[in-house]
């Protein structure tokens, strides 16, 4: 493959205009962030005159601080991590339990239930919300976590994902060997299954913490104002600071900085992951 | 010798205790693995969809609770309403407006992805970076961009000679506003899928093309466009089940979430919300969900359809490309 990309035209090193429109692109996905920078260090006065100011301004600190003095910052970012950490967990131990059972294991029904699981890929589950929230008032639920994070514990999307994944990656005849030595089906799955998972989980852990770190709909119907996550409570702050964007915006960079973190570290991980899925979807 | 034969016997009970444990953990182990996704999706997925039909047929009140049987009146109330129609309108256009022209940029950009580039990983991480980036606080960032008087916009083409354009009054600029954010935060993503599917693609395709003389341009459009067909439509189909349901962006867009004040921007879930938490309607609420739910179903036949004959058509031109 490797041999074969160097051998073609195709593959020659591009002009410089390649990497200027390039460059373009990237101006483009990082401008909106720098913005919100650039208007959240400001204070109200500076952004309301005439002309846009291009020198961040000195009042990032005290924009946040006010920020933290209006909405339940630190409860709303603590809530976040625990849902999140909390919902990738289980979500990642789940689906590959399923997917070693689907890929690896022999039973009556098996091929009808993975398509099942396929479908219901299809199925928004967003549009039950109605008798979600009657199930969750019912259960005394609304207001706590436990709201968020009891529908999320399980999709259909990493139940597939591991599925497919541990088809190629683990050979039967390992599962068969660990199985001679009088390991017993949960054993075979400790020893063998869980460590040949151990990338793809990785993976759909770090996807499962993005999507559920960035949600919002649920969250926004089924928690207290006073006990946000962060989306929820950067709501919040839009009600109190309309008007005053340097509020607003210094506010969106604070909720923002813990993601762009974890993407600064494991972005190129991110960035495989969707290559890979990709490719088998 | 009797203590002999009982030690015999007890262990022969015990091999074959084991040995029917073993059938059984054989037999029913794959089941237990299995069983908390389908449990837990029962619960929480397929009950709650089918309860809103139940729920859609009765008068609900969020606060008292199930009322009386009513039929399809709530369908027959919630259709007759005109916002439920302008905002079936809005989910469409702000639909349209996001996905199809973040196909077209999605292809251009990994077709530049595509080359041979020097630090590639670099310039895959930041077409990715809006990806991280909270839909709402997307929204709160590109509603002052799109400011109606100092928005930076705004700004820029008044710097070109345009007039302002009235992005939180006027229909179409407020859909091209809120596509905007949904391009903004998933144009990389969509790129890195073509991208994986353009290195798919045999070098050897490129090769004999460019023998017989095809620039860059032309292999793009003979080659890599219609291998990438079944990955178009893959995008396509999950795209629609997302961008149907789309709710962050509208909601934010102004401070009064509702869509604004003609509801010009109020999406279908927008709506379903402003039934069931602002007037407390559960039964319309759950009507309008479920008629979410056929029109997606509705879409997605469609595109099942669609994808079969394009997927088929594209396999065959391949295969006589072969043989030729």
């Amino acid at each position: 493959m490797k041999k074969n990309r160097q051998a073609g035209g195709h593959d020659r090193r591009p002009g410089f205009w390649v990497y200027g429109i390039l460059i373009a692109v990237l101006f483009g996905s990082a401008f909106p962030i720098w913005w919100s920078f650039l208007i959240g260090s400001q204070d109200a006065a500076a952004i309301n005159q005439n002309g846009i100011n291009w020198i961040p301004g000195g009042n990032f600190l005290a924009n946040a601080a006010t920020v933290i003095d209006t909405i339940p910052f630190w409860t709303a970012l603590l809530n976040s991590i625990i849902v999140s950490t909390s919902v990738a967990l289980s979500v990642v131990i789940f689906s590959t339990l399923a997917g070693y059972a689907f890929a690896k294991l022999k039973f009556r029904g098996r091929e009808g239930l993975l398509i099942f699981v396929i479908a219901t890929m299809a199925v928004p589950t967003q549009l039950g919300i109605v008798p979600l929230f009657i199930v969750m008032s019912r259960l005394g639920w609304t207001g706590s976590l436990w709201a968020v994070i009891a529908p999320a514990m399980v999709t259909a999307f990493g139940v597939f994902w591991m599925t497919q994944y541990l088809r190629d990656a683990l050979p039967d005849e390992l599962i068969e060997a660990v199985r001679m030595d009088g390991a017993s089906m949960i054993g075979s799955f400790w020893y063998v299954g869980l460590p040949a998972a151990r990338p793809a989980a990785a993976m759909l852990a770090l996807f499962t913490f993005i999507a559920t770190w960035t949600n919002f709909f649920w969250p926004f119907i089924v928690l207290d104002p006073g006990n946000p996550t962060l989306p929820v409570a950067l709501q919040q702050l839009q009600a109190a600071y309309y008007v005053d964007y340097s509020l607003v915006l210094s506010g969106v960079v604070l909720s923002i900085i813990p993601l762009i973190l974890v993407f600064i570290f494991l972005g190129k991980q991110l960035v495989a992951g969707i290559m890979q899925g990709a490719v088998k979807g | 010798m009797t203590a002999a034969i009982d030690v015999d016997a007890r262990s022969i009970r015990r091999i074959a205790l084991n040995h029917r444990l073993s059938r059984w953990d054989v037999r029913f182990s794959p089941y237990l693995y299995i069983s908390p996704f389908f449990v837990l999706f029962a619960l929480v997925g397929l009950f709650p969809l089918l309860y809103t039909a139940w729920v859609s047929v009765h008068d609900w009140n969020l606060i008292g609770g199930q009322g009386d049987f009513v039929g399809i009146d709530n369908y027959v109330t919630v259709l007759s309403q005109q916002y439920f129609w302008t905002s079936l309108r809005n989910t469409f256009s702000i639909f349209l407006f996001s996905s199809v022209p973040q196909v077209v940029l999605a292809m251009g950009i990994a077709a530049f992805l595509d080359y041979n580039l020097r630090a590639k990983t670099l310039w895959r991480m930041g077409v990715l970076l809006p990806y991280v980036v909270a839909p709402v606080a997307v929204a709160l960032i590109f509603s002052n961009l799109f400011g109606d008087r100092f928005g930076l916009i705004n700004e820029i083409l008044g710097g070109v000679g345009i007039d302002a354009i009235r992005w939180h009054v006027d229909v179409i600029p407020s859909h091209l506003a809120i596509a905007t954010m949904v391009n903004f935060r998933w144009t990389g993503y969509t790129t890195l899928i073509f991208l994986a599917a353009m290195q798919a693609v045999p070098r050897d395709y490129y090769e004999a093309a460019i023998i017989d003389g095809a620039n860059r341009l032309r292999t793009f459009w003979s080659i890599t466009v219609p291998l990438l067909r079944p990955v178009i439509i893959f995008v396509i189909i999950t795209s629609t089940i997302g961008g149907l349901q789309i709710f962050d962006e509208p909601r934010m867009f102004d401070q009064a979430g509702q869509g604004g004040a003609n509801r010009q921007w109020q999406t279908l879930t927008l709506y379903i919300y402003e039934l069931g938490w602002g007037q407390r309607n559960f039964g319309r609420a759950s009507a309008v969900a479920w008629l979410l739910f056929l029109v997606i179903i509705l879409i997605a036949i469609l595109n099942f359809a669609i994808t079969r004959r394009i997927a088929g058509s594209t396999e065959r031109r391949i295969r006589t490309k072969g043989k030729r």
